[in-house]
């Protein structure tokens, strides 16, 4: 076997179990139980990837979700790519596929590597900028070729085979992280009874726990944790989820858990018993309390060189043999500024490795830990640190050398020790991001060396986040914070035996962060802070020395923490260093804000099942199917699927509604209208509440009558329109506009809830209930006689009347209103009795010629009449005045209508304000384009004053030409001039401003 | 994701159930025509938007449908209460800056 | 001069009739048996949809609506009254507006009726057309409701007999909960397809099963 890196025994890992791997084109093996990169590591793979910037050779860091290095392609087929994977969190399975994400063309070679040798004296921070950004119209070409040298993964070229999902939960303590705070807290809150959430972002919960050398209750550590996980299960209110990553915490308490159900399986969800199995869920939690336990992240010194594959985070090591039973070198040397660091020197010599060397920045360490490692036989050397390591694409040596952190400088010889391996510890760093997300500024402690989280109202940090690192403190803060946080629920504490532990006692950490080197900072090889966008210390000194004073500023500069790992293990370090520079402390530096997501999250696991054919609700008419069967082609109006038009055998668009337009003015022709917004109004103050929100009087219209009306918002612009009918003294039909159905209901609610609560009128939206079909045209009269037991006579049923009655033995409305200005009939019935009442007219109606008409051909219909679609003529700039119609407007109502005083403003009074005019191009094929913009000079000079633009536009097969609605300044006093259209493709169109009412102007068709 | 108590539900509900409209208390002048341009205009188009805590208008658009009103803390959003239309709040505006 | 214009709007004589989900399909596979499925799913069509308006203030509203149906009227928001006579059930909405459901085609017999009983200043809407409901039983009807809802479904805060209008998806629906392991929708026509495709998609992981 080739694992040679693997222990004979220890670990997590199931060595019956071995899984097949390639990476980068190269089988390996590791077993159930290993992540990637534990895998990796112990088949000895140094160099895992090339940086970003300067192409160095890179090898992995850290076990967890800080590390910067490790970034992978993931996927065997095409479809399965993921990209920006950390290998350090992707669990092993067989058949895994990864490749390195940069280095072109590969990792052991690189092109770009030939730029980093030079140095960076070529490539200081702001490079890019400075070098690329002129001329700009540069900027795409160099792109591409940075980006691709850069490799920063690529999304999948086809379609994911996937499904995710949204699960919406609530709970009463939600504990984020499962180390011993967060199991502690979890067990004291699930005891109580209440609603518990425990989520973990690794495969297995326990966090430290699980490579802790510690007992608890008189048993190792890691058995406890199986113990209180194997209890919290049993609770059936508490719900453990492994493999899901707190991503965002959001306002009051909403936080999304991103958890991965199938990655550790396979690149794509396999299925069971043949159901799709979802990949990847999204949680939405809303809980009462949220209990932060997400531990710390350990910070690595930075010295020069710092970068060498064989440079680790020393808790890694610890995690990495304890765990995986992998020792990832053979020569260990270990630099610290504290005590628990010391673990990463034991574990390894308990793994049969050696310890060269612990190098400790204090003069005098003297905890528990430190009189181990003696004991052991293990050099301790103090007062000292690794200030430099030799090796390419492995560590061959460190030079270490005695230091003094305060003054930062070198005050002894240098000493060459030989080693593979170097592992560093600054001091830990509290997983503060969760608590930043919602703008808690996180706050500075002196005696732990790192922020702790800010305030943040529900949320109740636990454990190493609140600076309670050691073993024993970290269950006691858990179960303290748990029984807080149930108390503050609402819940009676259930009880929880605080867990025993031994002491171990710790000497005080010593704040180093950037080593000093023989050289100054600026001159020194390379010093790492963030290793993923390759920001060194001389960087940031750099872009302090250029006035960049704000971390912010600094951090943009630099690009610090901007990676994929936002900086997890960098950005202390980095605002230390600025500090250092501008000679002040690091609180006062200024505090880092994070935002979501934590790590990196799946657009899949956003999406949800929000997507494909659910991406957006789709609205259907009761008559929807008919329309599908006789081949309609639709259009989406709001969410309704409306049918645009009905072409026959091979016909184009053009053709078709030129077919229905003159059914209809010369035969009879059917719209389902249903999808119009239709609300009933009951109440003895209906009539008064419709005048005070209609332009138009409402006084004076009798049961049986229609009227149309307009509705403006109070600034006088025009809001929606439709046609009401009185159906009874204290009852009404109000119909709308498709799109503006809600917000109409919504405005009366508005009116009537917060200002005139006192009028007595109820309101409420049947659209749905009514199903509408119009049927216009001169034959509509006998069409709709020979089903109907109304009297159809004129004189009877008249324009702009509603009778009731019943058409094809189904009651009905049945409103004589044209939006075509032919003769015309909207019948209304019971939306489920409607396909039989549809299908009726439809058997009658062969001998009419009677032919289904879509929305296109209502669109040109309507325009050659000049009626307007609000929205589409209108833009919430345009009263009625603007739009000719002061015949709707009812100036002298005694109540002030909503828009009614508005009407008065000077720029409402305007002369200039844009008017509704139409518009005859000179030549008579041609079709304007909707949106066009007027001008009033055929010579394009600049400025070109605009004057207006084209609303609506169409030919028109009944007038022979093409005709347009538009908008023109001081339009009303333009008719019979000439307007010109400018095209982008150079061509000027030439049209005339004529009335908007190109047809029937008397409305004669309609009355008949 | 603000959580909201709905004075009428009687109940927390997600944010996604409501729809913001505007600050609160703005009363329609009870004699229009009577009220001279700028004091129209200043109904119409003049808001506070404070840095801090402000008295909004909010519908409960996917449950009762009723207007009511919540007072919020812009910079925290932290809600202080919501109460019904009609109702005067307990908390007072204030304004730390003024946004721009 | 009548002051409201009402009528039955359903026909004498049989007609075709077709409920807001006739023309949908499963686009998910669903099991052949109801053996073993998590979720059931059945659309109760052409149930009578009436929505009432009025005010609690007025003791005459709230006793000729109880004696009319013969189930107390909710007057706390989330109150869901149930087993009236016909399977009538009563839900509050809003303060002043409850959903009435009543037998197919009693819509029409169940609002004369009201109207006969009440006075004042009050509303009732037929809106039988524009809704359907959507029943789902069965042991994952819960989960399947935390994938379509932010309401929280928990029994501790969603009782059998409780009902809410909630977003659902990316639409609204009434949510009610008739027994341990039978939930109802409430949901609008021209929404009713996206819904039950939607809750159909939700459930397939737990084993759907579609009822007639
Ligand atoms: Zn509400």
């Amino acid at each position: 076997m080739s694992q040679r890196n693997r222990l004979d025994h220890g670990g997590r890992v199931d060595r019956s179990r071995p899984l097949r791997f390639t990476f980068n084109g190269v089988a390996y093996q590791g077993y159930a139980g290993d992540t990637l990169a534990s895998a990796l590591l112990a088949n000895g793979i140094d160099v895992v990837n090339r940086s970003f910037k300067y192409s160095r050779p890179r090898g992995i860091v850290a076990a967890g979700a800080e590390e910067p290095n490790a970034i992978f392609q993931l996927g065997a087929s095409e479809a399965a790519q993921v990209p920006n994977v950390r290998a350090t969190q992707q669990a092993l399975y067989d058949g895994l596929v990864a490749t390195s994400t940069n280095g072109w063309p590969n990792v052991e070679r690189d092109l770009m590597g030939v730029v980093g040798e030079l140095g960076g004296r070529f490539m200081p921070p702001g490079f890019y900028y400075k070098t690329f950004m002129a001329p700009a119209a540069m900027w795409p070409k160099y792109e591409k070729v940075i980006r691709k040298a850069a490799g920063l993964g690529r999304s999948p070229k086809e379609r994911d085979p996937d499904i995710y999902d949204h699960v919406n939960r609530h709970c009463d303590v939600l504990v984020v992280g499962a180390g011993p705070a967060g199991l502690a807290a979890a067990l004291a809150a699930g005891r109580s009874g209440a609603r518990v959430i425990l989520c973990d972002e690794q495969e297995e919960m326990g966090g430290s726990l699980l490579d802790s050398r510690e007992q608890i209750d008189g048993r190792p550590a890691p058995e406890w944790g199986a113990a209180v996980l194997a209890e919290l299960a049993a609770m059936p209110e508490v719900l453990t989820l492994s493999r899901t990553t707190a991503n965002g915490c959001h306002d009051h308490n909403f936080v999304t858990l991103h958890e991965r159900r199938t990655e550790h399986l396979a690149d794509t969800a396999p299925t069971f018993g043949g159901r799709r199995q979802v990949r990847a869920r999204l949680h939405r939690v809303r809980a009462a309390r949220v209990v932060l336990a997400t531990g710390t992240h350990e910070r690595p010194l930075v010295y020069a060189h710092n970068d060498v594959p064989g440079n680790m985070v020393a808790g890694a090591i610890s995690t990495y043999i304890r765990r995986y039973a992998v020792a990832p070198g053979r020569r260990l040397v270990l630099s610290t500024t504290n005590d628990h660091a010391y673990r990463a020197a034991l574990d390894w010599h308990g793994a049969g490795r050696e310890v060269v060397a612990i190098v400790d920045a204090r003069d005098n360490p003297n905890g528990d830990l430190v009189s181990e490692a003696r004991a052991l036989g293990i050099r301790v050397i103090t007062g000292a640190a690794v200030i430099e390591t030799r090796g390419k694409k492995r560590v061959t040596a460190a030079l270490v050398a005695p230091i003094d952190p305060v003054g930062f400088r070198v005050r002894g010889p240098v000493e060459e020790i030989s080693c593979d391996t170097v592992a560093s510890s600054g001091g830990y760093s509290p997983v503060v991001h969760l608590a930043a997300h919602t703008g808690a500024r996180p706050e500075w402690r002196d005696d732990i060396l790192g922020f702790v989280p800010g305030k943040v109202r529900g949320m109740i940090p636990a454990g190493g986040v609140n600076g309670r690192m050691a073993l024993a403190e970290a269950l006691a803060d858990g179960v303290e914070a748990g029984t807080r946080a149930l108390s503050e629920a609402g819940f009676k504490p259930g009880g929880v035996m605080l867990p025993q532990v031994p002491r171990v006692r710790e000497g005080r950490a010593v704040a180093l962060y950037q080593v000093p080197h023989v050289k100054p900072a600026m001159r020194a090889p390379k010093q790492f802070v963030d290793q993923q966008n390759d920001v060194t210390a001389a960087g940031i000194e750099l872009a302090t020395r250029e006035g960049f004073e704000s971390i912010e500023h600094v951090k943009r500069y630099t690009g610090m923490g901007f990676g994929t790992d936002q900086g997890k293990l960098g950005n202390i370090n980095a605002m230390a260093i600025a500090a250092r520079c501008l000679k002040q402390t690091i609180p006062d530096t200024g505090t880092t804000v994070f935002r979501p997501n934590y790590t990196p999250i799946t657009f899949g696991a956003i999406a949800g099942r929000h997507c494909r054919e659910f991406f957006d609700p789709r609205r259907y008419t009761a008559l929807h199917a008919w329309h599908v069967e006789h081949g309609a082609k639709f259009e989406e109006v709001g969410q309704w699927m409306r049918p645009w038009y009905y072409p026959r055998g091979n016909e184009t668009m053009d053709e078709a509604v030129q077919r229905e337009c003159r059914a209809v003015r010369e035969g009879v022709g059917i719209l389902d209208a249903s999808t119009l917004g239709k609300i009933e109004i009951q109440g003895k103050d209906a009539r008064e509440f419709l005048g005070r929100l209609y332009t138009n009087p409402w006084a004076k219209l009798t049961v049986g009558k229609c009227r149309y009306g307009l509705m403006c918002k109070d600034d006088g612009m025009v809001m929606d329109d439709g046609v009401t009918a009185c159906l009874g003294e204290n009852h009404f039909h109000m119909t709308t506009t498709t799109g503006g159905a809600a917000a109409v209901l919504d405005w009366l609610e508005l009116w009537h809830q917060t200002e005139w609560p006192e009028l007595e009128v109820y309101f409420n939206s049947v659209t749905d209930h009514w199903a509408a079909m119009a049927i216009n045209g001169p034959n509509a009269r006998k069409l709709l006689a020979e089903l109907t037991d109304i009297d159809l006579a004129n004189e009877r049923f008249g324009f702009m009347d509603w009778c009731a009655g019943t058409v094809a033995g189904v009651p009905a409305r049945v409103f004589r209103i044209s939006f075509t200005g032919e003769l015309s009939y909207e019948i209304n019935v019971q939306a489920n009795h409607a396909m039989h009442v549809w299908e009726a007219l439809f058997e009658k109606g062969g001998k009419y010629g009677l032919t289904p008409y879509g929305t296109e051909t209502m669109h040109v219909l309507r325009a050659e009449k000049g009626f307007i679609i609000v929205g589409q003529d209108t833009d919430g700039s345009v009263t009625p005045e603007d739009l000719g119609m002061q015949w709707c407007v009812g100036y002298k109502k005694p109540f002030s209508w909503i828009g009614r005083r508005a009407l008065s403003r000077p720029d409402t009074k305007r002369g200039d304000r844009k008017q509704l005019v139409g518009l005859k191009p000179r030549d008579p094929r041609l079709v304007l384009q909707e949106g066009a913009q007027i001008v009033l000079e055929r010579q394009i000079r600049i400025p070109m004053p605009m004057v207006g633009h084209v609303t609506s536009s169409y030919f028109s097969p009944t007038l022979g030409h093409g005709f347009a609605l538009a908008l023109v300044k001081g339009g009303s006093q333009r008719i019979g001039q000439t307007v010109y259209l400018p095209m982008p493709d150079g061509k000027v169109h030439e049209a005339e401003v004529v009335s908007p009412v190109f047809y029937d102007s008397k409305g004669d068709r309609q009355n008949v | 994701m603000l959580h909201i108590y709905c004075p009428h539900c009687e109940e927390y509900r997600e944010e996604e159930e409501f729809r913001p409209k505007g600050e609160a208390h703005i009363a329609r002048p009870k004699a229009p025509e009577e009220t001279d341009d700028a004091a129209w205009g200043d109904y119409l188009f003049f808001r506070k938007n404070p840095r801090g805590v402000h008295h909004e208008q909010w519908l409960h658009a996917a449950g009762c449908r009723k207007f009511f009103n919540v007072t919020r803390h812009t910079v925290s959003y932290e809600i202080l209460e919501t109460y019904k239309v009609g109702q005067q709040p307990t908390a007072r505006t204030t304004d730390k800056g003024g946004a721009k | 001069m009548s002051d409201l214009a009402i009528f039955d709007v359903n026909p004498a004589a049989r007609i075709k009739s077709e409920s807001p989900l006739s023309m949908s399909r499963a686009t998910v596979s669903t099991l052949r048996l109801p053996q073993g499925a998590g979720v059931v799913i059945r659309e109760r069509a052409f149930l009578g949809h009436l929505v009432l308006r009025g005010r609690v203030s007025d003791s005459a509203f709230v006793a000729g609506v109880e004696e009319t149906l013969g189930l107390s009227l909710p007057l706390k928001a989330g109150g869901l009254s149930i087993g009236g006579k016909d399977e009538a059930s009563i839900q509050w909405v809003s303060p002043d507006e409850w959903l009435i459901i009543v037998a197919s085609g009693r819509e029409f017999e169940t609002e004369t009726r009201l109207r006969a009983c009440l006075a004042g200043h009050f509303a009732v809407m037929n809106v039988s057309g524009g809704q359907t409901v959507l029943e789902l039983a069965g042991p994952a009807v819960r989960e399947v409701l935390m994938k379509c809802t932010p309401y929280d479904v928990h029994p501790r805060n969603f009782p059998v007999g409780k009902g809410v209008s909630a977003v659902f998806a990316k639409s609204n629906a009434i949510i009610r909960r008739v027994a341990d392991e039978r939930w109802e929708l409430v949901v609008r026509r021209s929404f009713a397809d996206y819904l039950y495709r939607w809750v159909l998609d939700a459930s397939e992981e737990f084993g759907v099963y579609v009822a007639e």
